[in-house]
């Protein structure tokens, strides 16, 4: 898929310049963006009339199958890869370090050692212990066994699950991003030292945290605890943002389309206000006052399992859903240029997909600041509730 | 088959929801201009309620 991926960066960088001189009215920006769509179609007509790409994404299920591989964590980089005259397939991208816990304790190895092999054929041999990787997960053979063999209902006979702690691609996203806004927050944070008013990119960032502080964090928990909070508040929200711009990139990141990771930002907003929930709150989930005695136990259960099941269960399911939809509904414009080619043509399938994929990627940029605005008010809401104090009757 | 059908229904239901906050939002705009941050804000948040829950029964049916 070479030159799909390049047709991915051209009409990326379509979009965002689009998005950023959309108010600029000069035609020096318009030829601009046309100079850019010619490259996307250029490629993409390439990329058909060469009978060795053309015809490896062909069917409804080839596009489907390389959809999926595209949301699914991986663990090495693959930015594209290709099949020369000869048929041999050249990857370019490169490994990253697999850490597993398997019977004798941690062992790591490159995940190069797999030679891009997913379906268990490549077995690595480790001080002693041979693994398999099907469809991501590492298996650890038992000394006799050739190939991992699955059963009916899909558990492996002759291998364990072996537990998984390597450095993927979405922990390489979360670790690029998080040294990312550590820099930049830290160099924003030392300006306030010397100066009033902070220089540089700190000036992009200073009213994004006083939008954070004065919209989200003041209103919803209240002038006296919102200090508390506003490290997480804000940690939280540029987090989510960045993770959600960078899934957009064609350098194949889908780190916030990870139950994983929306689970573990949902779980911390739990224990979060959990911890931190005064006398009232509890009262008004297990003892409320103002309902009729004999149903208060009924309601306590519900309201319970509201405020320690559902609330952390629908952030989860939200920035989960929203993102890893939108990455499935944009791979899946730009493949319309293969699945219909024969039916509009060529240049017609390419435009088609163009312009849909164009438009659904502006929408994407904005639903990656929305899911990260809407995680943080909810999370301050919630905080905001639990540390909220009545007065009383 | 049924999937499809659950489906449907899902987004007729999340799409009668979000037509009717984004009537009232527009008739409040419409009657106070000065107040269209506000309203807007809290359509927003409305909406993405309604979005999370629509979402959440599409990745449980599935």
């Amino acid at each position: 898929m070479f030159f799909v991926d390049y047709a991915y960066i051209c009409k990326n960088f379509f979009s965002a310049y689009f998005y950023c001189f959309m108010k600029n009215k000069a035609t020096k920006h318009l030829k601009i963006l046309a100079l850019l769509a010619i490259i996307f179609t250029a490629f993409n007509l390439h990329a058909n009339s060469d009978p060795q790409e053309g015809g490896i994404v062909d069917t409804k299920e080839e596009v489907e199958a390389y959809i999926l591989h595209h949301i699914k964590d991986s663990h090495d980089f693959n930015f594209f890869s290709y099949s020369d005259a000869e048929g041999v397939r050249h990857h370019f991208g490169f490994p990253l370090p697999v850490i597993v816990k398997a019977s004798t304790g941690l062992v790591s190895f490159m995940s190069s050692e797999f030679h891009h092999d997913d379906q268990g054929h490549e077995i690595v041999e480790n001080n002693g212990l041979r693994f398999a990787k099907i469809h991501g997960k590492i298996f650890e053979l038992e000394p006799t066994a050739t190939e991992v063999v699955f059963d009916d209902e899909h558990q492996a006979v002759n291998a364990t699950k072996t537990l998984d702690l390597s450095i993927t691609k979405s922990v390489m996203g979360i670790l690029i991003i998080g040294l990312f806004l550590l820099f930049s927050f830290s160099a924003l944070a030392r300006q306030y030292k010397t100066k009033q008013v902070p220089t540089g990119f700190g000036r992009v960032l200073e009213p994004l945290v006083i939008f954070v502080r004065d919209d989200i964090a003041k209103p919803n928990i209240g002038e006296k605890y919102y200090r508390k909070f506003i490290g997480y508040l804000l940690t939280v929200f540029f987090f989510i943002w960045s993770l959600n711009l960078a899934g957009l990139t064609p350098l194949g990141f889908n780190v916030t389309g990870q139950l994983a990771v929306t689970g573990a930002l949902a779980i911390l907003t739990l224990v979060i206000y959990t911890a931190n929930g005064n006398k009232d709150y509890w009262l008004h989930i297990l003892w409320m006052p103002g309902v009729p005695y004999w149903l208060r136990p009924i309601l306590a259960v519900i309201e319970l399992a509201g405020a320690l099941l559902i609330k952390p269960f629908s952030l989860l399911v939200r920035l989960y859903a929203n993102i890893s939809a939108g990455h499935i509904v944009v791979m899946s414009l730009i493949a319309i240029m293969y699945t219909l080619k024969d039916s509009l043509g060529l240049a017609g399938a390419t435009a088609l997909s163009f312009a849909l994929s164009f438009f659904i990627m502006l929408i994407e940029v904005l639903v990656a600041f929305l899911q990260a605005y809407i995680f943080t008010v909810l999370s301050a809401l919630f905080i905001g509730m639990a540390v909220a104090e009545h007065e009383h009757h | 088959m049924y999937n499809l059908i659950g489906a449907g229904l899902i987004v007729i239901g999340a799409g009668i929801g979000l037509g009717q906050i984004g009537g009232k939002a527009m008739e409040g705009i419409a009657r106070n201009p000065e107040a269209t941050p506000k309203i807007a804000t809290n359509m927003i948040i409305i909406a993405a309620l309604l979005e999370g829950l629509a979402f959440g029964a599409i990745f449980l049916g599935r």
